[in-house]
């Protein structure tokens, strides 16, 4: 958040630079793609419900890829799915992001030896922005990873292309 | 409520040669072993008999018996040959309170098994999992195609012994 807080003292006046504009306003309002994969979404669902309160980091699930901003991958890619998520991922609209949520989704996880049906890691599909480790990851993991995230947004730049 | 014994004798007497014998003494539970040819038949009168009436098919499975020999294929790779694959039909009566488990081989190479779907609606999709998976054909059952792995899985059958992974499905990387 931080931009604007206590910046109303004495002119009703800020002054910011465009690129610090539009990336508080990317980072403050990151519509998530509403998707889930195993048991990773039940806790991505708790992280959305009243307790831990996903809202307030302006993350609402939407129901459209080509309405939200981030894709959370929650849970076992399978081979099937993979080429699916793809697709999504390729009607989200620019700019985008893609957390990888838990253990299948970062490398397989427990199916990365004998799994035939599961995909070693999303990023052999889409690239990814934020893994987060666990199986399942709770609810906190996952608001960190967001955080991750949101740092990685204000760190961008209209000029300069990350490395 | 009748002992898999008692209706080892029943079938036994209607179907004769087509049931084999009655498998007890084993940790796992006792099961009848029968032919495959009449599988559906066997299963019709299972369900519509006054005193067995097992109206329900609780689990259709199959296991890879994998007792065949193994010989090299033409890429030096070792595969099996011969040897049987064996599907187990978990029936209840609910009407009864009765359970009985029956077990079929078939010929691994060219397994080829009568469907129980018109028997019972539910072995459609244990089928379809067990062709899906085990690569046995279910005759005369209205969809046989797969129903976990993808539609265009041209590898195999994840759950023979002798399966191997390929190393790439459209474009993507397979192996760790």
């Amino acid at each position: 958040m931080g931009l604007l807080d206590q910046q109303f003292k004495d002119e009703n006046i800020v002054i910011t630079s465009v690129e610090d504009l539009l990336n508080w306003a990317r980072l403050s309002s990151l519509w998530q793609m509403g998707f889930g994969l195993a048991c990773c979404a039940i806790e991505m669902m708790a992280t959305s419900a009243s307790h831990y309160d996903f809202d307030r980091f302006g993350v609402i699930p939407r129901p459209s890829p080509r309405q939200s901003d981030v894709i959370i991958i929650s849970g076992t890619v399978t081979l099937k799915m993979a080429t699916r998520i793809k697709r999504l991922y390729e009607q989200m609209p620019d700019p985008k992001y893609v957390i990888s949520m838990g253990s299948c989704s970062n490398c397989g996880g427990p199916y990365w030896e004998h799994g035939y049906h599961v995909l070693k890691g999303v990023d052999r599909v889409i690239p990814v922005d934020v893994y987060v480790p666990g199986c399942p990851p709770r609810p906190e993991a996952l608001l960190e990873g967001l955080l991750k995230l949101q740092e990685k947004i204000r760190n961008e730049s209209l000029v300069k292309k990350p490395a | 409520m009748k002992t898999t014994e008692e209706i080892f004798i029943i079938i036994k007497q209607k179907f004769n040669d087509d049931i084999l014998n009655h498998v007890k003494g084993q940790p796992v539970e006792e099961y009848i072993e029968a032919k495959p040819a009449a599988i559906d038949q066997i299963c019709l009168y299972l369900r519509n008999t006054e005193d067995l009436m097992f109206d329900n098919l609780m689990n259709l499975s199959a296991v890879d018996d994998f007792n065949g020999h193994k010989i090299k294929d033409e890429s030096g790779k070792e595969i099996m040959s011969g040897g049987t694959l064996s599907v187990f039909y978990h029936l209840e009566s609910m009407k009864l309170n009765q359970k009985v488990t029956l077990k079929i081989s078939t010929n691994r190479d060219n397994p080829e098994v009568n469907s129980v779907d018109p028997v019972w609606h539910s072995a459609n999709w244990h089928e379809r999992e067990a062709f899906d998976l085990f690569g046995i054909k279910f005759l005369n059952h209205p969809d046989l195609s797969r129903i976990l792995m993808p539609y265009d899985w041209e590898f195999g059958y994840p759950l023979r012994k002798d399966y191997e992974n390929p190393e790439f499905y459209h474009g993507m990387k397979v192996p760790y």
